[in-house]
């Protein structure tokens, strides 16, 4: 097997795992100290992606994008949050899924209202294009941004949470909320506060998919159910259980589409492997999140709650 | 005041009702108008209601109402629309219809009640084949034309070593297998894909390290504008010939620019097709929607002005619209070029070569060959009708 291929897989993997732990670390966060089950999640995500194309658009400049797509994201977060989902913290899950589901159906119908159903054009950033020679191998650059970006937003937010005060107040509320507010701290500003930064990473994740993936209507329904995967992979409220979970899955998915067909067709007849390998591949992760369960229920790095 | 407007109209309506039904064309248009392949469902409905404006309102000089419905691309909402059309609103015709999958759902009842149906955007080989209908009709393509023609084109040019990769459905092997029908160099491998895979860094990795002279792809849709995006940030896209069917087209274009330059596509229309017919329809269609009409709008169009001709030649016998849809195809004037309908009432016609090239500072379509003229489908052998 060819290693320089075997790198840019690797790669591949990696940068689809940064965009995942985008999401998931807001997901997570929200899930595991609100208990909130957010499957509007991906609606925030299409915001990003919706504010940073049409702001470079207009203004040509994607440093000024991907503000606008977090300045936007964050703002559609705080206002979901006082209107709609801190009435829901108290109630049930199922609540929770019907109200955002809900959600998730305005979100999509709104933008096709508002921008029809056609996908919007974004552009590689002038100075992001091209490719990077790995060993006679062209890999995209923007791709290298992608990844770059998002370890730093992972460093920032390991950071926040485990060197600030805010953040020593986050871990304490995924481990026991009912503690921190009895201890005198405002839960409702610090759980406002948290689903808009949560919305504004998935605005980000959202803005950085948009030169790579087309940018349209019901964009975020696939990836926020990749996205639950990985929380339940990396253990509910664990922002490092998410990291490494959307790595292990990005990673998992990226070998799992190009090899498993292969080693298929060393084993089985070669319109039988052509059949089963793609399908085989779209279930590993979820092949791997029952393995998960079943030896893990916990989740892999869990938030430790008592 | 509302309430008493309202009842007034609806008193009139009901009254009226049995007048208009004598003489007016009620018309049903299913098609896909929400999810991510709303633009393709939009595209029909605006072409078809584009010939219905500029004939006055009016189909085969009958006033005419049209029932729009959305099947959401599923075959259960598909087969409902159509009770609903068929049973309660008594129409005359249904156009549309959808994907291939949706269409073949909606089969039976169709068949069963003998409504003329039009389908604009499928030709599945089942009703290309043994089970073609005498009131069964595309006014789009039998499904694997394109894929035939882009096969033919191909081996015109003498390529020898072909990359081919499809999402893993029906209609991605269909497109496949009708590419290779006609091709017959070296298919260096043959992958398959997700439906609605979004990202496609892993396959193009592996594209890339197979080398080979040129790459087939069948990515409708959503999945070709992520492919043929992620492709040209590779920096494949100029060095690697990418042909393609149903990816590259009016419905994406808009939003894929240079992405999809130096590409070539195979298709029966594209707005750039220089006849008398198309310039005409494209820019009555710009000036209404503001965008460039997509191969969707076009069969929506013709199904519309064929509908007109039928209508006419009918003379109001429902039982006469099959047959006189069957005949009309050779009074229509096609804004897509020659055509009629074949013994399995699947189009036969010219299937073009395309590619997307910069125009001054703009993105456009250019024709570059006719790899198949008045093609025949493979399937017409196997249909008993005559």
């Amino acid at each position: 097997m060819n290693l320089t291929l075997l790198l840019a897989q690797l790669l591949n993997g990696l940068q689809y795992g940064v965009l995942l732990f985008l999401l998931a670390a807001g997901l997570t966060l929200v899930f595991g100290i609100m208990s909130f089950v957010n499957l509007a999640h991906g609606s925030l995500y299409m915001v990003g992606a919706y504010a940073a194309a049409l702001a470079y658009g207009a203004g040509g400049s994607f440093t000024l994008a991907m503000l606008t797509a977090m300045a936007a994201a964050l703002a559609v977060g705080l206002i979901l949050e006082t209107t709609v989902v801190s009435r829901l913290y108290r109630r049930d899950h199922l609540d929770h899924v019907l109200a955002t589901f809900g959600l998730v159906m305005f979100f999509n119908e709104a933008v096709r209202i508002v921008w029809g159903p056609q996908p919007l054009f974004v552009q590689v950033p002038e100075s992001l294009v091209g490719t990077v020679d790995l060993l006679g191998f062209g890999y995209p650059l923007y791709r290298f941004a992608i990844i770059v970006a998002g370890l730093v937003v992972a460093i920032g937010s390991y950071l926040l949470i485990h060197k600030t005060r805010v953040g020593m107040l986050i871990r304490a509320g995924a481990q026991n909320p009912q503690m921190v507010a009895a201890l005198g701290i405002p839960i409702g500003l610090l759980n406002a506060l948290l689903f808009g930064v949560g919305a504004m990473l998935a605005g980000v994740a959202g803005a950085m998919a948009g030169p790579v993936l087309s940018v349209q209507s019901g964009m975020g329904d696939a990836v926020l159910i990749t996205t639950l995967v990985v929380i339940v992979i990396g253990g509910i409220g664990s922002v490092t259980g998410a990291f490494y979970a959307a790595l292990i899955v990005g990673v998992v998915d990226t070998m799992g589409r190009v090899y498993l067909p292969l080693l298929l067709r060393q084993v089985a007849d070669r319109s039988v492997a052509d059949a089963a390998g793609p399908a085989l591949a779209s279930m590993s992760v979820y092949l791997l999140m029952a393995l998960v369960l079943a030896l893990r229920p916990q989740g892999l790095f869990p938030a430790h709650r008592t | 005041m509302m309430f008493r407007a309202l009842w007034k109209a609806a008193c009139g309506a009901a009254l009226a009702a049995p007048l208009i039904a004598a003489q007016a064309a009620n018309i049903g248009l299913v098609a896909p108008l929400s999810g991510p392949q709303a633009i393709v469902g939009q595209d029909q409905v605006d072409g078809f209601m584009l010939a219905v404006e500029q004939l006055g309102g009016k189909l085969g000089g009958q006033s005419t109402n049209v029932f729009k419905e959305d099947d959401q691309l599923r075959p259960e909402v598909g087969q409902q629309a159509v009770r609903k059309l068929i049973d309660k609103d008594k129409v005359d015709a249904i156009v549309g219809l959808s994907f291939s999958n949706v269409l073949m759902g909606s089969l039976p009842r169709i068949a069963e009640s003998g409504v003329v149906a039009i389908a604009t955007n499928a030709g599945p080989s089942p009703i290309a084949g043994a089970q073609c209908k005498p009131s069964v009709f595309s006014m789009a393509w039998q499904n694997d034309g394109a894929a035939e023609a882009m096969g033919k084109f191909v081996q015109d040019k003498g390529v020898k070593r072909v990359y081919l990769m499809a999402p893993n459905y029906q209609a991605g092997k269909d497109m496949l297998a009708g590419f290779k029908r006609f091709y017959k160099g070296e298919v260096v491998d043959e992958v398959y894909t997700q439906v609605n895979q979004l990202d496609y860094s892993a396959e193009i990795a592996q594209l890339q390290a197979a080398r080979p002279d040129a790459v087939f792809v069948f990515y409708p849709g959503g999945m070709g504008i992520n492919f043929v995006k992620q492709m040209s940030q590779s920096g494949l896209t100029g060095k690697l010939p990418l042909y393609s069917v149903f990816t590259v087209d009016g419905t994406t274009l808009p939003s894929l620019r240079d992405a999809a330059v130096g590409t070539l596509s195979g298709g029966m229309y594209d707005a750039a097709l220089d006849t008398p017919e198309n310039r005409r329809f494209v820019a009555a269609f710009e000036a209404k929607y503001k965008r460039t009409p997509s191969l969707y709008a076009a069969t929506g169009y013709d199904a519309a002005n064929l509908l007109d001709i039928a209508l006419r030649k009918a003379g109001g016998d429902a039982k006469k619209l099959a047959a006189a849809v069957k005949a009309s195809a050779a009074e229509l004037k096609s804004v897509r070029g020659p055509f009629r309908f074949g013994k399995n009432n699947m189009p036969v016609q010219d299937y073009y070569a395309f590619e997307t090239m910069r125009d001054g500072g703009k993105v456009a379509t250019r024709v570059v060959g006719t790899p198949l003229k008045a093609h025949v489908d493979a399937y017409a052998a196997q249909c008993p009708l005559n």
